[in-house]
């Protein structure tokens, strides 16, 4: 049995840690986050969990806690967005090498400067080089979801590397929806106990955590974590098909929306996904031959499972919510390394939108397919939506 | 670095068994020696807590041992500094109350250790 709930993204990941129930939580209030934390305080102040949570003063410091929580044995997760991840960034990319399962829900929020608080990718796309998974939500229930698919992958055996669970800040943290919502004892089945092989509050069994390495073993130990990364991809579909029994939803590494037979194709992130099929199903009305790719596991990134689902697209449009400056977007990158192998590559053009929360609409989205069908694109050019020139 | 474990067979995410700072033995970094003077000892115990890398060992004394102006010490008394491991970092010296530890340079020490 599962129940239809109207819940905001940010109320819909409070209510899957609720039912997670872990052991310790330390997260930093920041908006877009805020909301997740304020929910699930107050599920502490009514009882509803056993979890610890333990004020801090910054989000270095919640990180630091998560840490050694986890490192204790404990099931501990944090939260956060933009300037929070910036400030916790040192130990952020200290946990993969310390091979910590911590699940971390992300609100994604444009970076400052200028100061802003709407979304955008740059805060999380920052992080794609140290070893978290990092999976995209394209609304509250894919966002409730991936909590329960991203915490069995971290602590899955083969894998024991941390994992963000990305959501559009404002326009999926604070926008109510229906979330249906599974039943407290399913998840529970389902998530069971961390059952972790070493842990610090094991007395019996000391062990040292968090040496120093040098050159002898530093390299090492960071192809390791490869490897983990490399397990994660495989171990990724198969709690996939578990989580599928629940929900009847699926989970490959992409969504794809109408692209079978597809003349041109637009791949994005996230909750533009939503606005592009909107649009996709009204220009199919009047006969256009338009599609849509939708990553969703970001790291790993499926390169050969995405070259082989557009390799017969003409032309393929990638929307970037975020920019890498002096060097082609985060995802048009992956994209274009994907399509390396193939004698005939599709088209491609790169667009950056929505910036600091500029919004995108069914609109733009209809003529950035109009441009792709007129073929007229340009690999090398990087092309801007609704910039005021 | 032939003798070392490749990166299948490294315990997961640098982890280590327990305790292996005691096969590092720091000793060998030190250019200035502590020389104990146990006959000026008052067996105060403030070396033995400052000492930044647990080099002064301990011991329990029932039948005492022989201190500061010829008085019989019992209970827990310090033995000499564990040379495997003191940094020569002159701590020790520094927090003595009764001053009965003295800094001297290493190569004094070898030098009168093999005249």
């Amino acid at each position: 049995m599962s129940v239809i709930k109207p819940l905001s993204g940010a109320q819909a990941v409070a209510e899957a840690m609720r039912q997670i129930n872990p052991d310790v939580v330390v997260a930093y209030p920041i908006t877009p986050q805020t909301p997740v934390v304020e929910y699930f305080a107050q599920f502490v102040a009514n009882g509803l969990v056993d979890t610890e949570t333990i004020p801090v003063e910054s989000e270095h410091s919640a990180m630091s806690a998560t840490v050694g929580a986890s490192a204790a044995g404990a099931r501990a997760m944090c939260a956060t967005s933009s300037q929070g991840l910036a400030l916790m960034w040192e130990v952020v990319a200290a946990v993969p090498g310390l091979r910590l399962p911590i699940v971390m829900p992300i609100v994604n929020r444009a970076l400052s400067a200028p100061i802003n608080i709407h979304c955008d990718h740059s805060d999380t796309m920052g992080a794609t080089t140290i070893g978290w998974i990092q999976i995209f939500s394209e609304n509250a229930q894919e966002a409730y979801e991936n909590m329960f698919l991203a915490l069995r992958l971290a602590e899955h055996k083969d894998v024991l590397i941390p994992a963000m669970v990305m959501q559009d800040g404002f326009i999926i943290s604070h926008g109510v929806e229906n979330v249906k919502i599974l039943d407290d004892d399913v998840v529970k089945k389902f998530v069971g106990e961390r059952n972790p092989d070493r842990f610090l509050l094991d007395v019996k069994n000391p062990y040292t955590i968090g040496p120093l390495a040098l050159p002898d073993y530093y390299f090492e130990i960071k192809r390791q974590q490869e490897e983990a990364m490399e397990n994660a991809k495989k171990i990724y579909l198969e709690v996939g098909e578990d989580l599928s029994k629940l929900t009847g939803n699926k989970y490959p590494y992409f969504e794809e929306y109408r692209i079978e037979d597809a003349a041109a194709v637009i791949i994005v992130l996230a909750s533009a996904a939503g606005t592009a099929k909107d649009a996709i199903d009204e220009m199919r009305v009047d006969g256009k031959k338009v599609g849509l790719l939708k990553p969703k596991l970001f790291r790993p990134f499926p390169y050969k499972e995405i070259r082989d689902a557009v390799k017969n697209i003409p032309v393929i449009g990638v929307l970037d919510r975020s920019i890498s400056f002096g060097s082609y977007a985060p995802l048009y990158t992956e994209i274009r390394n994907s399509l390396f192998e193939l004698e005939n590559k599709p088209k491609l053009q790169s667009y950056i939108f929505g910036l600091g929360g500029k919004d995108i609409f069914k609109n733009d989205i209809k003529q950035i397919f109009e441009e792709l069908l007129s073929g007229k694109v340009n690999p090398e050019e990087q092309k801007y939506i609704g910039l005021r020139g | 670095m032939a003798d070392k474990k490749g990166w299948h067979d490294l315990m997961r995410g640098a982890d280590l068994p327990p305790a292996t700072s005691l096969e590092y033995k720091t000793g060998s970094w030190r250019s200035m020696r502590p020389v104990f003077d146990a006959s000026n000892c008052i067996h105060c115990m403030i070396c033995v807590a400052y000492c930044p890398d647990m080099a002064i060992p301990i011991t329990k004394s029932e039948e005492g041992v022989v201190g500061k102006g010829g008085r019989l010490y019992k209970g827990a008394v310090r033995l000499e500094t564990n040379f495997d491991y003191c940094k020569g970092c002159g701590i020790c010296a520094q927090e003595c109350p009764t001053k009965c530890i003295t800094m001297i340079r290493e190569e004094e020490a070898v030098e009168a250790s093999t005249k």
